[in-house]
C-alpha cells in the first residue's frame, strides 16, 4: 500500500514536504482501514442476513450508548491528532528562514515574471541556488492566479492588491514544473513556469548575465518586453495564430479591420494596438487584448517595435 | 402545537387497508396540460421539480462527456478550443449545482414524499409551492438567456476579479442564480411549517421518519444562507453594472472578501445537497432490512448539528487564498468536528444492518453504493480539511474527484435510491428490476473508473479547469474519460427503463417493499389527497416488529370533509378493535 502512496505523489524536493508526504500516507492508511472495515462489514451483513422469507423477524435494536460513544470518540481522538500534526506542518509552510534568499514574482494573463536582487528579470523560469532557503513574495498584474510547485507542496493565491509570499528550499540543482491553480481565463491551462535550481556558483553567473530590463540593444530591449510581458501567450513568432494574429511579418503588413478598414502595420498603429488595443480590431479576432497604459512606457514601446521590424 | 392536543385525546380510529386497485389517483384527477401548471398538489409540483431537474440532469452530464471527451487528449488544439472548454466546465458545475443537486432531494421528491410522511394532504402554502417552482424555472430562463447571448466563463464560483472583468453573460447568470435562490428559502419555509403544523395525529417528534429530519435540517440552512448568496451577487451585479468597487482592486474592492461571501453560503450549500440524501438512506435501509434504524435520535439530531456546524466552516475553502492565519486554523479545526456527525451517521447505518432480514433490490443497492462511495468522498475530506497537505491539495483533480465521490457518489446516488424506492408510489408501476441491477453496477464501475483516477493525478499536481495538460497525465486523463462512457450507458440503461415501466411498466402494489412508513399505506399512485382519511399513527415508521394491520389507521367515519371514501377498504374483519384508540 506504501508504494501505491508513494505513487500517487510527485518527488519531494523541498525539506517541508516530508511532514505533508508522511501526514498523506497516515489519513490514506486510517481510511484505508476504515473503509475496508465499513465495505466487509455491510457486504458481509448482506450475506448473513440475507432475507430468507417475506416473514422474517428482526429483533428490535434501538440504540446502544456505548457504542455511540465508542464511534464517535475514537474518530474524534484521529481527527484531533490530524489536525494537529497538519497544524504544524503548515506553520512550518509560513514561517520563513531568516536567510531566505527574496524573489519577486508578478503574476499576470498568463505568465510569471520572476525579478531578483539585481533588477534582473526572467520570464516563466525562476532560477533558485540550490540548498538555500528562497521566499517568493508575488502579487498579480490582474485576476486572481495561484503559483503551485507540487514537488515542493507549496501553493500560494497571488492577488492583485496585496502581497503574499510562500517559501521553499530546493535541496538538488534540477528543474521542478511550476502551474498556475487558481482559474484566470483562456490560457489557464497554459501559465506554466519552471523552477531551474543550480549549484549555488552556478546561480551567481547565472544572475550576473541574466537580462536586466533598460539593458542592451532596443531590440534585445523589445524582446525582452515581448517575453515578459506574455505577449506570446497570445500572438506566436512562428506564424500560427492564436488568441492574436502572429507577429510573424508584423511589419508593414496590410490588415482587414472588423470594421471593413484597411490599415498597414507601422509604429503609430503598433502603439495605438498597445496602448488602446480596442480602437481597431483585427478582422477575425475578438477584442481580448488588455490595455499595457501605465505598464509600458515610450521608451519600452519603441524597443517592442523596432523588435517587431524584425521579425519576418 | 397542534399534535399536543391531539396526543391527549381519545380517538375514533379504524382499520384503512389501501385498496391495491385504485380507480380515484392524483394522476385522474385534474389531467391535461393546463390542469398539471397550474396545480397547487405538492405531488404533481414535485413531478414537475423532477422532470426539470433530469432535464438538467441529462444536459450538465451531455457537457461532462463533452468536458472528459476534450481530455483524452491534452493537445492544446481540439474539436473544442480554451475558452469553449472554459465555458462547458463552468455551465457543467452551476447547473448540477444550482439546478439539479439542489432542487433534486428536497423539491422534488421531497415535495412529493413529506407531506405523505407527515399523513397531510399537502404542503403548509401549497400556492407557495407553485410559485417556488415558477420562480425556478424563471432562474432557469435567465441562465438559458446568458446562454444565447455570451456564455459564462467564469466557473460555478464567480471569483472576482475575474467575474467583474469577464466578457461573458455574468450578469443574466447571476440574476438567474439569485431568482433561483428564492425558491429554495420559500420551499424551505414552507418545509418548516408543514412539518410544525400538519402532523397527523400521533406523529410525534420521535415518530418523525429520519427522511423529515433530514429535511427539516436542510431547510433551515436553506433559509439561513441561500439570503447570504442573494447578497453577495447582488454586490456582484451592482459591482459589474454600476462600478461600485466591493471586490475588485481595480475599483478599491478586496477579491478575497468575495471569497468569504461566497462560501459562507455555498459551504452550508453542500449541505443543503447531502442532508436530504441523509434522509432518504435511512428510509431505505429500514425498510429493506426490515428493522427499526439503528440511533435513531443519533441519526437525527447528527443532521441538525451538521447543519449548524457546516456554517462554521466555509474558510476551509480559502486556506491559499491569503486569509488570516487564526482563521485558517479555527476553519481547519472545525472542519474536523463536522466530519464526526458524519461518521456516525455511517456507523449508525451499517449497525442498522446487523441481523435485520436484507434484501438487495435496486433501491439497497443504491444505498451499499452510497454507503462506499461516501465513505470515500469523506475521507477525502478529512484529506482535505487538513492544512498542510491542503496546501498542496486544494485545486487541484484531487479536489474534483472528492466533490464527485461528495455530491455524485453521495446526494445522487442516494437521490437514485430515493427515485427507485418511491417510483411504484409515484407512478403505480414497477420497473424492470434486472435492468435497475445492471445499470446500478454499471453506473458504480463507471463511477469509480472516471474518478478515482482524478484523486493520483491530483495528488501527482494536475491542477483542475485545465483544458490541456502535460504528458505525464495522459493515462490517468483517458482512463477517466473511458469511465465517463461506461457512467453514460449506465444512464441510458435506466432511461430506458424507468420510460418503459412509465408506459408497459407492471402495476404495482400499495406497498411492493412491505414498509412500515406511512407514505406507504396510500395506495400506488396515491389519492389526489393522499389519504381518503386522516391517518392516525400509533407507531414510529421503523417498528417492523408490530403488526401490518396497526400502520394503516385512520379517524374513522369522518371521510375528512370530502365525500365517502371509495377507494380504501375498511375491510379488517377486527374492525371493532380499533373502534376507539387513545392516542399518548
Ligand atoms: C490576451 C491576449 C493578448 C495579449 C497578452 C497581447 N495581445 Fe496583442 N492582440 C490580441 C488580440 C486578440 C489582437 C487582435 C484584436 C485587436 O486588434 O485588438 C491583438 C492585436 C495586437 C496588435 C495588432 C496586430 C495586427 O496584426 O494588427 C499588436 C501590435 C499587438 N496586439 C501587440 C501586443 C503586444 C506588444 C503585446 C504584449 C505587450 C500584446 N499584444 C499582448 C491579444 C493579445
Ligand atoms: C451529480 C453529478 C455531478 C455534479 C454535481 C458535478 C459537479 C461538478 C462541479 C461543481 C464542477 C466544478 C466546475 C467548476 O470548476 O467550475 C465539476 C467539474 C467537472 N465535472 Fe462534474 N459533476 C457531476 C457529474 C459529472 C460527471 C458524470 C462527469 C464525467 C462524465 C463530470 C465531469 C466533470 C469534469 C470533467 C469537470 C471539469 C473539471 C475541471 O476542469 O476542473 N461531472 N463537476
Ligand atoms: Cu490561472
Ligand atoms: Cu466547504
Amino acid at each position: 500500500m506504501g508504494r501505491l502512496f508513494d505513487f500517487m505523489l510527485p518527488e519531494a524536493k523541498s525539506p517541508t514536504a516530508d511532514s505533508t508526504d508522511a501526514l498523506f500516507h497516515f489519513i490514506n492508511e486510517v481510511s484505508l482501514v476504515l473503509l475496508l472495515g465499513i465495505t466487509i462489514a455491510i457486504i458481509y451483513f448482506a450475506v448473513k442476513y440475507r432475507r430468507r422469507s417475506k416473514d422474517d423477524k428482526t429483533p428490535v435494536i434501538t440504540h446502544n450508548n456505548a457504542l455511540e460513544v465508542t464511534w464517535s470518540v475514537i474518530p474524534l481522538m484521529l481527527t484531533l491528532v490530524i489536525f494537529w500534526w497538519g497544524y504544524t506542518g503548515w506553520l512550518n509552510l509560513r514561517a520563513v528562514p531568516d536567510d531566505a534568499y527574496e524573489v519577486k514574482v508578478t503574476g499576470f494573463k498568463w505568465a510569471w515574471n520572476f525579478e531578483y536582487e539585481n533588477g534582473a528579470v526572467s520570464p516563466n523560469e525562476l532560477h533558485v541556488p540550490a540548498g538555500r532557503p528562497i521566499k517568493l513574495v508575488m502579487i498579480s498584474r490582474d485576476v486572481l492566479h495561484s503559483f503551485y510547485v507540487p514537488e515542493y507542496r507549496v501553493k500560494h493565491d497571488v492577488i492583485p492588491n496585496r502581497y503574499t509570499y510562500v517559501w521553499f528550499e530546493a535541496e538538488e540543482p534540477g528543474e521542478s514544473q511550476v502551474y498556475c491553480t487558481e482559474y484566470c481565463g483562456t490560457s489557464h491551462s497554459m501559465m506554466l513556469a519552471k523552477v531551474i535550481v543550480h549549484e549555488p556558483e552556478e546561480f551567481n553567473t547565472w544572475l550576473a548575465t541574466a537580462n536586466i530590463p533598460g539593458s542592451g540593444t532596443p531590440v534585445e530591449q523589445g524582446k525582452a518586453l515581448v517575453e515578459t510581458n506574455a505577449c506570446q501567450s497570445c500572438h506566436s513568432l512562428d506564424g500560427s495564430d492564436l488568441i492574436g494574429p502572429s507577429f510573424k511579418g508584423i511589419w508593414g503588413r496590410e490588415e482587414l479591420m472588423s470594421d471593413g478598414t484597411t490599415i498597414t502595420v507601422d509604429e503609430n498603429y503598433i502603439r495605438e494596438s498597445i496602448l488602446n488595443p480596442g480602437a481597431k480590431i483585427v478582422d477575425g479576432y475578438q477584442n481580448q487584448m488588455a490595455s499595457y497604459q501605465g505598464l509600458l512606457d515610450d521608451d519600452q514601446i519603441d524597443a517592442i517595435i523596432e523588435y517587431l521590424k524584425t521579425l519576418e | 402545537m397542534a399534535t399536543a392536543e391531539a396526543t391527549t385525546k381519545t380517538l375514533k380510529v379504524q382499520r384503512f387497508k389501501p385498496s391495491e386497485n385504485p380507480t380515484n389517483t392524483y394522476l385522474t384527477d385534474e389531467k391535461g396540460v393546463w390542469a398539471w401548471m397550474t396545480t397547487v398538489d405538492h405531488k404533481k409540483i414535485g413531478i414537475m421539480y423532477l422532470v426539470a431537474v433530469a432535464f438538467f440532469f441529462a444536459l450538465g452530464g451531455f457537457l461532462a462527456i463533452a468536458l472528459r471527451t476534450k481530455l483524452l487528449t491534452g493537445a492544446s488544439i481540439d474539436f473544442i478550443d480554451a475558452d469553449a472548454y472554459n465555458q462547458l466546465f463552468t455551465l457543467h458545475g452551476a447547473i448540477m449545482v444550482f439546478f439539479v443537486l439542489v432542487p433534486s432531494i428536497p423539491a422534488a421528491l421531497g415535495n412529493f414524499i413529506m407531506p405523505m410522511q407527515l399523513g397531510a394532504k399537502d404542503v403548509a402554502f401549497p400556492r407557495l409551492n407553485l410559485a417556488s417552482f415558477y420562480i425556478y424555472v424563471v432562474g432557469a430562463i435567465f441562465t438559458f438567456i446568458a446562454l444565447a447571448l455570451n456564455g459564462l466563463d467564469t466557473g460555478w464560483t464567480f471569483y472576482t476579479p475575474y467575474s467583474t472583468e469577464s466578457g461573458s453573460s455574468v450578469i443574466w447568470v447571476t440574476t438567474g442564480v439569485f431568482i433561483l435562490g428564492f425558491s429554495s428559502i420559500l420551499t424551505g419555509t414552507n418545509f418548516i411549517t408543514t412539518i410544525h403544523k400538519l402532523r397527523a395525529p400521533g406523529i410525534t417528534w420521535s415518530k418523525l421518519p429520519l427522511n423529515i429530519w433530514a429535511l427539516y435540517a436542510t431547510s433551515v440552512i436553506q433559509v439561513l444562507a441561500t439570503p447570504v448568496l442573494a447578497i453577495t451577487l447582488l454586490l456582484l451585479i451592482m459591482e459589474r453594472w454600476l462600478g461600485i468597487g466591493i471586490f475588485d482592486p481595480a475599483m478599491g474592492g478586496d477579491p478575497v472578501l468575495f471569497q468569504h461571501f461566497f462560501w459562507f453560503y455555498s459551504h452550508p450549500a453542500v449541505y443543503i445537497m447531502i442532508v436530504p440524501g441523509f434522509g432518504i438512506i435511512s428510509e431505505v435501509i429500514s425498510t429493506f432490512s426490515k428493522k427499526t434504524v439503528f440511533g435513531y435520535w443519533a441519526i437525527a439530531l447528527s443532521s441538525l448539528a451538521i447543519a449548524f456546524i457546516g456554517f462554521l466552516v466555509w474558510g476551509h475553502h480559502m486556506f491559499t487564498s491569503g486569509q488570516s492565519a487564526v482563521a485558517t486554523t479555527v476553519f481547519s479545526f472545525l472542519t474536523f468536528l463536522v466530519g464526526i456527525p458524519t461518521g456516525i451517521k455511517i456507523f449508525n447505518w451499517v449497525a442498522t444492518l446487523y441481523k435485520g432480514s436484507i434484501k438487495m433490490d435496486t433501491p439497497m443497492l443504491y444505498v451499499f453504493i452510497f454507503l462506499f462511495l461516501f465513505s470515500i468522498g469523506g475521507f477525502t475530506g478529512i484529506m482535505l480539511g487538513t492544512l498542510s497537505v491542503n496546501i498542496h491539495l486544494h485545486d487541484t483533480y484531487y479536489v474534483v474527484a472528492h466533490f464527485h465521490y461528495v455530491m455524485m457518489g453521495g446526494t445522487l446516488i442516494a437521490l437514485l435510491a430515493g427515485l427507485h424506492y418511491w417510483w411504484p408510489k409515484m407512478t403505480g408501476k414497477m420497473y424492470n428490476e434486472r435492468l435497475g441491477k445492471v445499470s446500478a453496477v454499471l453506473i458504480f464501475i463507471g463511477f469509480n473508473v472516471t474518478f478515482l483516477p482524478q484523486f493520483v493525478m491530483g495528488s501527482q499536481g494536475m491542477p483542475r479547469r485545465y483544458y490541456n495538460y502535460i504528458d505525464q497525465f495522459a493515462p490517468f486523463h483517458q482512463t477517466s474519460t473511458i469511465g465517463s462512457y461506461i457512467l453514460g450507458v449506465g444512464f441510458l440503461i435506466m432511461l430506458y427503463y424507468l420510460l418503459h415501466s412509465l408506459f408497459r411498466g407492471e402495476k404495482a402494489p400499495a406497498n411492493p417493499w412491505g414498509s412500515r412508513a406511512l407514505e406507504w399505506q396510500a395506495t400506488s399512485p396515491p389519492d389526489f389527497h393522499n389519504f381518503g382519511h386522516t391517518p392516525v399513527v400509533i407507531h414510529g415508521p421503523y417498528d417492523y416488529h408490530q403488526p401490518m394491520e396497526e400502520f394503516q389507521l385512520g379517524i374513522a367515519v369522518d371521510t375528512n370533509g370530502h365525500g365517502k371514501d371509495t377507494h380504501v377498504e375498511p375491510d379488517d374483519p377486527e374492525l371493532d378493535k380499533w373502534k376507539n384508540y387513545s392516542l399518548g
